[in-house]
């Protein structure tokens, strides 16, 4: 009794403080962000209080079964939830942002809903939201799975997810409202960064208790994969935020660095947030899913002892190849250039053992959508990984940066090799997670399949179409020596690739609509009546000894 | 899990021994291609950093064999193109702007290098084939002129801009804000209209234009001439042609009469070098509107004695 009370009285003390936080605020989006943050507090003085199982209201909402298994699952159902509620929220936030640049007028004459606040919103949402839990779903599967251990600390995995929801929240509101430090991929300000840091911390907490309570003798190799993930995270994250606020009371806050060393210290960021987010963290779940899902042995260990260190060890310096040809000294640039270069054999190597593990199963691929998928996934990360090296040359980069190329690489990796393996896994997941036979329907996840890819294919072509165009546009002199084009020539031009591009991504977000509605009705329990995936023909009348032939 | 190594049936290679929820790793080596690619890459970048800048030191970094940069490949880059239209630049800038059309070749190249800068500095508000934006920036295409369409009145609005208050040579005038001042009343502002709209033949002449008239003689015709033909040492526009630069209509007008815009534009002198200039100027004229054997328009004072 007394610990509820203590307990109680923590939550409540936190609301409160919130409270006065939101009454001293000096600016509106700071006061909104409180009062968000003493709702959250409420919520969890009233499940303090009420002793309510909340657990147990997950289950009915989620229709998730009570625990039978020994692993501890009820963060990753959780988690399987989110990924796809935030999925569809960024997916259709980039289909709308798209849009919006073919037909400006749906900028709405708002400012909360122009181009410049939904874009964040979009990449974070697809990027922190769906990958991330994604990522924190997955790690908490694979690590108990690998090393035969419930996860270390059931209460802090379960302040892992509702603390990394509530930063989420807050990231994209405060978006919305105009809050941001201005560092692509790093937009929240300095309270939301400060959040995520503990969420974080208690993150790694978490998954390295399991890791030292492993009743197998060796670490997997997917779990060096999500443990580089979580480590270089942390670090990157701190490193790129530090900053001073203006107010402890408001939102607004200055950064550590400034002029080209704060350029610098943001594409280290925010590359290593392609390298140790959307690349280490999802090979992690490749190295899981893919032997899984194929009923193959990893295809090679020592290349994933290799490609992984030189992986995490390039990966690293390769941030200053976002910022050729400007204000960063020239050995600088060559660092970012020829790291950029060497990193393609390692980025290779991931794909390597995730294609090659399916020897002796490639059978699948024309039987089993899910393997599919993860083909697919494979096959766009090693064209992004051959295609950022490639960009990354400083002759190719002249015409390639700030053009809309940039966009359709960023999209073949994070559409096809980021999406397409979240979605494997996911498909994976839910009909073991929640104790079914089979997915609802495995025709629905081919049609998934293909508007997804023929979605990333109407995607990636039109932009390096467009990326192409634009640079040539914009490089394009007169035999008197006088740009050809005006800047806004180049934008008139581009209304056609855009429209393509819109297009793509309509196909992207109807595929992953149809993934949801297969995921609701499996949570229901219920199984469509379908033809199998595969039907070899039989010929009764062809299936007999011919008649003999009577001797003449 | 026990360290059991076995032989895998569907590839003949030897696993590892390890196993983790099922999961097995077979022993195959590396592929040969990628090693050898790797170690080229990692080769080719050792080169590529003894040839280029690359290792920093304390105060500046290695120059690199090559003796590379990206300052001084733009600056080889932007010196020898400079070089290549120096005997070009330096014919526009040794002659004056009235002889250019006399010399093609000239006028020619002119026009390209203004065309060249129209679409980075003026395209903005004047749009990329220089029409303008209706009720906002006047058309360039077109033979109405505010300040004169000579190329010598051209050189000199864009030299000297319209309006800029810190520049004691800008193009100035001031139309007064008859409405909000309270010159006219409302009554009359309507009558002047009509007067307006009567001349430019947009409508029928009528008891309201009449009385306009006399309110024209009396308030506007010492800067848009008697019969509204304009002024341009003024800047003041023709009333009696259908270009309405803020709109024709009666509520346009009344806007017009009531609150004037008196448009600004930015003087291009401290921004942009006199052949660039010069050569904005031929492209402008070489629009369609330019106008031939007129005297160029010198400035003079504005109708209420500013300067």
């Amino acid at each position: 009794m007394d610990g509820l009370v203590t307990r109680a009285g923590g939550w409540l003390g936190l609301t409160l403080l919130a409270f006065v936080m939101a009454a001293l605020a000096v600016d509106a989006p700071f006061a909104v962000h409180m009062i968000i943050v003493a709702l959250a507090c409420l919520a969890m003085l009233w499940a303090t209080v009420t002793r309510a199982d909340y657990g147990a209201l997950a289950r009915g909402i989620l229709k998730m079964p009570a625990d039978q298994g020994v692993y501890d699952d009820d963060p990753i159902r959780w988690g399987v939830i989110a990924t796809l509620f935030w999925g569809v929220a960024g997916m259709a936030a980039g289909l709308f942002i798209a849009l919006q640049l073919a037909f400006p007028a749906l900028n709405l004459g708002l400012e909360y809903t122009t181009f410049g606040r939904l874009r964040p919103l979009h990449t974070s949402a697809v990027i922190f939201a769906f990958g991330g839990n994604a990522l924190i779903a997955t790690s908490f599967y694979v690590v108990q799975r690998t090393c035969r251990a419930r996860l270390a600390f059931p209460k802090l995995a379960r302040f892992v997810f509702w603390g990394y929801q509530l930063f989420i929240v807050l990231a994209a509101t405060g978006y919305l409202m105009g809050v941001t430090a201005a560092k692509e991929y790093a937009e929240p300000e300095w309270y939301v960064d400060l959040w995520l840091t503990i969420v974080w911390v208690a993150y790694l907490v978490v998954f390295v208790g399991t890791i030292v309570r492993r009743r197998e003798p060796h670490i997997y190799v997917a779990n060096w994969f999500y443990l580089s993930f979580i480590v270089t995270i942390a670090m990157l994250h701190i490193v790129n935020n530090l900053s001073m606020p203006a107010s402890i009371f408001g939102s607004k806050s200055y950064a550590a660095f400034a002029g080209v060393q704060d350029a610098l210290t943001q594409w280290w960021y925010g590359h290593n947030a392609v390298g140790f987010f959307l690349t280490a963290g999802f090979l992690a779940m490749m190295y899981y899913f893919v032997p899984k899902q194929a009923e193959r042995p990893v295809y090679s260990y020592r290349l994933s002892i290799i490609h992984f260190w030189s992986l995490i060890f390039l990966y690293i310096w390769a941030g200053p190849h976002h910022l050729h040809y400007t204000a960063l000294p020239d050995w600088a640039q060559t660092l970012g250039m020829v790291f950029s270069v060497i990193l393609w054999m390692p980025s290779w190597g991931g794909m390597i053992n995730g294609l090659m593990t399916l020897n002796g199963a490639w059978d699948k691929i024309r039987t089993d959508p899910i393997i599919r998928m993860m083909v697919m996934a494979l096959a766009f990360y090693g064209m992004s990984t051959f295609e950022g090296p490639m960009m990354s040359i400083k002759w190719v980069n002249s015409m390639s940066h700030y053009t809309d190329w940039t966009i359709g690489h960023v999209h073949s990796g994070a559409l096809g090799w980021n999406g397409m393996i979240t979605f494997a896994a996911v498909y994976y997941l839910v009909p073991r997670l929640w104790g079914r036979e089979r997915l609802y329907s495995l025709r629905m996840v081919n049609w998934h399949f293909w508007l997804a890819t023929v979605g990333i294919v109407f995607y990636a072509a039109s932009m390096w179409v467009a990326g192409i165009m634009q640079g040539l546009m914009w490089r394009e002199y007169g035999a008197d020596g006088y740009l050809v084009y005006s800047f806004v020539e180049s934008v008139a031009a581009m209304h056609p690739m855009y429209l393509i591009r819109a297009a793509g991504g309509a196909m992207y977000l109807a595929g992953f609509l149809i993934m949801v509605v297969n995921v609701w009705a499996t949570l229901g329990g219920r199984v469509r009546a379908e033809k199998p995936m595969t039907e070899t023909p039989y010929n009764a009348a062809a299936d007999r000894p011919l008649a003999p032939v009577p001797a003449e | 899990m026990a360290e059991q190594k076995r032989i895998d049936e569907a590839t003949g290679t030897s696993t590892v021994g390890h196993e983790w929820d099922g999961i097995e790793e077979l022993d195959t080596p590396m592929p040969r291609w990628w090693l050898w690619t790797f170690y080229a890459t990692i080769v080719w970048g050792l080169a590529y950093a003894v040839l280029y800048p690359a290792w920093p030191l304390v105060n500046s970094a290695t120059e690199g064999v090559l003796g590379w940069s990206s300052r001084g490949d733009l600056y080889k880059e932007m010196r020898a193109d400079a070089l290549r239209r120096a005997p070009t630049v330096g014919a526009i800038a040794a002659t004056a702007i009235t002889d250019l059309p006399a010399k093609p070749e000239l006028m020619q190249a002119a026009v390209q290098g203004g065309a060249a800068a129209f679409r980075v500095h003026c395209v903005q508000c004047h749009g990329a084939g220089g029409a303008g934006v209706k009720k906002l920036y006047p058309s360039l295409t077109d033979d109405d002129w505010l300040w004169g369409g000579d190329l010598a009145s051209i050189q000199y609005t864009v030299t000297h801009g319209i309006r800029n208050p810190d520049h004691k040579d800008t193009r100035t005038s001031l139309m007064p804000a008859f409405g909000r001042d309270g010159i006219l009343d409302a009554a009359q502002i309507g009558d002047v209209v009509s007067f307006v709209r009567a001349i430019s033949r947009q409508e029928r002449a009528s008891a309201s234009s009449a009385r306009g008239a006399a309110l024209f003689e009396a308030n506007c015709a010492v800067c848009h001439g008697a019969g509204g033909e304009g002024g341009r040492q003024f800047g003041a526009p023709k009333l009696t042609d259908a270009i309405w630069l803020y709109g024709g209509d009666r509520d346009s007008l009344t806007a017009t009469i009531t609150q004037p815009r008196n448009g600004v534009m930015p003087r291009w002198n401290n921004r942009l070098d006199p052949v660039t200039i010069k050569m904005l100027s031929a492209y402008v004229y070489s629009l369609g509107g330019g106008e031939k054997g007129l005297a160029p328009v010198a400035k003079e004072q504005g109708v209420d004695g500013q300067p």
